[in-house]
């Protein structure tokens, strides 16, 4: 059992519809009543296959989109609140992003000093005589050595592992308390992917940085993650402790994951326990449990009524009509 | 190493020296192996050059008369005389600073139109795209040539200043479609919305962020316009829709025309100015397409291609196909 | 039984302005009929070089400058284009990566299918429009999609029409270059079922390249696993999994953090993957493995039997006689 650790990062109910369609009248639902926290020094996982709205919920947080309804509570104030009293650019600081495409997330015309040192600017975490001493520091952070041959390259230089590192270097300078990854690994070679797992695992510990990680692997959600929650069609499921979550799963679509994943030795054909359904396109207006269409042991109730949280074990909450 | 922790530096610990010294090894990679960046290289050059010291090359007044008519290449003349005995060779060096300074401010105005509409299109997109998007299309729609005709004609005869600024005004749009699409492709790359998490204002964002990317199909584009400016500055001067008193490829081509230089067998009246535009020309194209080939590696037919092809030889023959 | 396949020696290479880099550096496998064989690898360390020399899909500046690759007592490397011709598709398909990337988006899925059953085979439109319905059939797809375009399609659908152009012609050997990693885990799951079903139907061979070590050892008989250009193990997937000899093998193992096993602190494998024009003097993974002696510097090793069937490429490990 985890001390409980403050609260830094809340989102309650959240919710994010997109204009879809030729006059973009219709609206779509990515996010539908979502509720997460983040808390110092722990990581979240959020999980899900493509279509899930995971990475929606981190640019929610990162302000690249409006939310459409819910409450976002940052260190204990209301989000409008805080950035009224701190200044946009104070909470920019605080809460950073990581992206997935290690080939799109730096400049191809710029050095990786000036990768780094834009943020030590812009955030006046440095002046121009202090700004090489705390790249190279930084550099060395991450594992980039020699350091400041690595300054003077160019990201095509670079491979994708080493890119991600100055990400990462870029992300942590401004000294944040958030850090939001979007798939950091899911692009990267299979041998350099734990390096830089270990390497926010360690952010996380030593510096007590907070994470939230999205991925579609529950194995690496695990490993780095204290909590899990799992996510589909926009709305989570099932939500908790790691360990609880994935060797316990209660949901129907958390259980359809886990039982998909290849698995070492465990030849042969492998039923799954799904229907021939459709993946819903969620609307304002769309009503009942969003895995009704796909789920074994959906009924009439399933169709017609979200279900409410059910809480399992202290750290193990589920949506589920059939607990 | 010392000079890196140097206070003087501001943000990039490069020294101005080893700037420069990157870039002229970039210029060499650029003409390496690339025949039509070299071959355009040096015809330009030549052609710049020309231009550039006219009056120093230059034999004899370009407005006066200085031969009897139509006088064939001699040693005295190297390109003989017009119908008015001026010097063929002087005025074909004095016309060309014309053709290309004209050629030249209108490729920049153009691109400056260009860049300023496409990269706000595309960055801010929504109401303001639409609007330049509006703008961008009616001025696509308008057939060029037949516009500037119009309005020379309407204008009377203009001087090349009024044509600049014509050519200048009505060639931004194909540029600024292309690098409106560009601004759009970068602008969703993950590298620009991790400035904006970062805190970076807009525009700083267009300006050190995006603007860098772009300036190979800039400056491509830039060499697209000069070189429609001079093919529209010798249509309109060889129609007489051009100051026909000022000296330029165009009027040269005019009054080449006029007094029916081919038809007379004064053949170097007209092949001089003509061959000159027709070089320029295909150097700017030239160039152009040696650009495209450094952007997209795979069209490169460079020396390693010659070494594939001996290899697969060497290769067929061990295998008894050859 | 004798081989379906033999490659003997086989060496690509790449003519770069940079110089020359081998892609495939001597490498000799076999394929047996029926049998599924895995090659597992990280980026650039030749596997889709390998597979693509195998149906002579290379163009300039790739270069296969050695070896042989025997097909039924032919050597496909000499084969006229009419021989070339017939091997193609009739006797080896291909299933790529990105379905997006080999269905052509503007020609219906049907037309596809009947493209290719008409360029090999004398049949009429409505013979080869039957066939198409019936491939569509075996993979899992309703008849009423032949005149449905590819972005009408879900992505694990799509797949499934690939694989169902590359069964078209009843091939003996199907080479899947990374078939599901573009895929989500549940879809994933249904594909490999549906290839279980259609090899125990069918009974071709499969030529399985991933970098996926779990799914690899889910569905390979025999693995292969390359690191730059070189073959540096192959054997049966029971005992390259459980008892992996080079240290390479033995570190990508220990980079897929496990669902159900203990949670503990694993390590990857150190560095980054070799540039291919730079390749060093000895053994190419020297710069990365921590074990090396001075045998490792200077001579490159070669594949030795270790135990029945399972051969290593390292100079640590020790060669046993043939039983």
């Amino acid at each position: 059992m985890l001390a409980e650790r403050d609260v830094i990062l809340s989102v309650d109910n959240l919710v994010k519809d997109f204009p879809v369609g030729q006059s973009a009248k219709q609206l779509m639902r990515a996010v539908n009543d979502v509720s997460f926290e983040l808390r110092k020094g722990e990581a979240l996982a959020i999980v899900g296959e493509s279509g899930s709205g995971k990475s929606t919920g981190a640019r929610i947080l990162t302000r690249i989109f409006d939310h459409t309804a819910g409450e976002i509570t940052f260190k204990g104030q209301p989000l409008k609140q805080y950035i009224e009293q701190h200044g946009e650019l104070e909470y920019a600081r605080q809460v950073q992003m990581i992206f997935q495409d290690p080939f799109g997330s730096l400049n191809p015309v710029h050095t990786i000093y000036h990768h780094i040192a834009r943020p030590l600017l812009i955030h006046k975490r440095a002046d121009k005589n202090t700004v090489p001493k705390l790249v190279y520091e930084l550099l060395e952070l991450v594992g980039l050595s020699p350091v400041k041959e690595t300054a003077e390259k160019y990201p095509h230089e670079l491979s994708g592992g080493q890119r991600q590192r100055v990400a990462i270097a870029r992300a942590i300078a401004v000294d944040p308390e958030v850090i939001l990854a979007d798939e950091p690994i899911s692009m990267l070679d299979v041998s350099v992917r734990l390096g830089i797992l270990n390497l926010m695992s360690d952010l996380k510990d030593k510096h007590g940085i907070s994470f939230m990680y999205i991925t579609h692997d529950i194995a690496t959600a695990r490993y780095f993650a204290e909590k899990t929650a799992v996510m589909y069609v926009g709305h989570m499921v099932e939500w908790g402790e790691s360990d609880s979550v994935t060797q316990n799963p209660l949901h129907p679509y958390s259980q359809l994951l886990l039982s998909a994943v290849p698995e070492v030795g465990k030849s042969g054909r492998r039923e799954l326990a799904v229907k021939k359904g459709d993946i819903p396109l969620w609307k304002p207006d769309t009503e009942g449990c969003p895995f009704a269409s796909r789920c074994p042991k959906a009924s009439s109730q399933c169709a017609q009524s979200m279900p409410t949280t059910t809480q399992i074990a202290d750290e193990h909450f589920v949506r589920c009509h059939h607990i | 190493m010392e000079k890196i922790m140097n206070n003087d530096l501001v943000l990039e610990p490069s020294s101005p020296l080893k700037k420069l010294k990157s870039l002229l090894k970039q210029c060499y990679a650029f003409f390496y192996g690339n025949p039509p960046a070299i071959i355009g290289g040096l015809l330009l050059s030549i052609v710049l050059a020309g231009a550039l010291f006219a009056p120093a090359l230059a034999t004899h007044n370009p407005e006066k008369r200085v031969a009897r008519p139509h006088v064939a290449p001699n040693a005295e003349h190297i390109m003989g005389s017009t119908r008015s005995g001026r010097d063929v060779y002087s005025q074909v060096l004095h016309g060309g600073r014309k053709s290309l300074s004209v050629a030249i401010s209108a490729g920049v105005i153009a691109m400056t139109l260009a860049v300023l509409v496409g990269v706000s299109s595309g960055y801010f997109g929504g109401k303001i795209d639409e609007r330049l998007n509006f703008l961008t299309n009616v001025f696509l729609v308008f057939p060029q040539l037949p516009l500037l005709i119009v309005l020379a004609a309407f204008l009377g005869q203009v001087g090349s200043l009024v044509i600049t600024i014509l050519l200048g005004v009505t060639s931004w749009p194909w540029g600024a479609r292309v690098i409106r699409a560009q601004t759009m492709a970068i602008r969703s790359k993950e590298f620009i919305i991790s400035a904006e998490v970062m805190g970076e204002s807009k525009w700083r964002i267009i300006l050190v962020e995006i603007l860098p990317n772009l300036v190979s199909i800039v400056f491509g584009g830039f060499l697209g316009a000069v070189l429609y400016a001079m093919g529209a500055e010798a249509g309109l001067g060889i129609l007489g829709l051009g100051d026909a008193t000022e000296v330029s490829w165009g009027s040269m081509l005019y009054w080449a025309q006029t007094s029916s230089a081919l038809y007379t067998g004064a053949w170097w009246e007209m092949m001089v100015p003509a061959i000159a535009l027709a070089i320029t020309g295909g150097a700017l194209a030239l160039i152009n397409m040696s650009i495209d080939q450094v952007s997209n590696p795979k069209l490169r037919t460079g020396p390693h291609m010659k070494l594939w092809r001996q290899l697969k030889k060497q290769a067929d023959i061990r295998r008894g196909l050859r | 039984m004798s081989n379906l396949l033999e490659i003997n020696n086989l060496c690509v290479d790449y003519v770069s302005p940079n110089g020359v880099a081998r892609a495939v550096n001597n490498v000799s496998l076999s394929i047996a009929p029926g049998e599924t064989l895995g090659i597992a690898g990280e980026s650039g360390c030749g596997k889709s070089t390998l597979a693509f020399a195998i149906s002579r899909l290379h163009k300039a500046p790739a270069l296969i400058s050695e070896g042989e690759i025997i097909y039924n007592g032919q050597d496909v490397l000499k084969m006229n284009n009419k021989q070339l011709r017939d091997f193609r598709w009739n006797d080896v398909s291909v299933v790529f990566q990105s379905a997006m990337n080999s269905l052509n988006p503007v020609i219906t899925i049907g037309e596809q299918l009947t493209d290719v059953i008409m360029a090999h085979k004398k049949v009429s439109q409505k013979q080869a429009d039957e066939r198409a319905i019936e491939l569509l059939n075996i993979v899992g797809i309703h008849g009423d999609r032949l005149g449905s375009f590819p972005h009408q399609l879900s992505g694990g659908m799509r797949q499934r029409v690939v694989i169902a152009i590359a069964l078209a012609l009843e091939p003996k050997l199907i080479i899947m270059d990374e078939p599901t990693t573009a895929l989500d885990v549940v879809v994933e799951r249904e594909i490999l079922n549906e290839l279980y079903d259609l090899k125990t139907k069918f009974g071709f061979s499969i030529l399985f390249i991933s970098h996926d070590l779990s799914l690899m050892g889910e569905i390979a008989d025999r693995i292969g696993v390359m690191y730059a250009g070189n073959l540096i193990e192959l054997g049966e997937a029971k005992e390259v999994f459980g008892k992996p000899q080079h240290p390479y093998t033995k570190g990508l193992i220990a980079s897929f953090p496990t669902i159900h096993g203990p949670k503990e602190r694993l390590y990857g494998i150190p560095g980054n993957p070799v540039n291919l024009l730079e390749i060093p003097q000895g053994c190419n993974f020297q710069a990365r493995c921590g074990r090396c002696q001075d045998s490792c510097h200077q001579f490159e090793p070669s594949l030795k039997l270790t135990q029945k069937g399972h051969q290593v490429s390292c100079h640590l490990v020790e060669e046993v006689a043939a039983c």
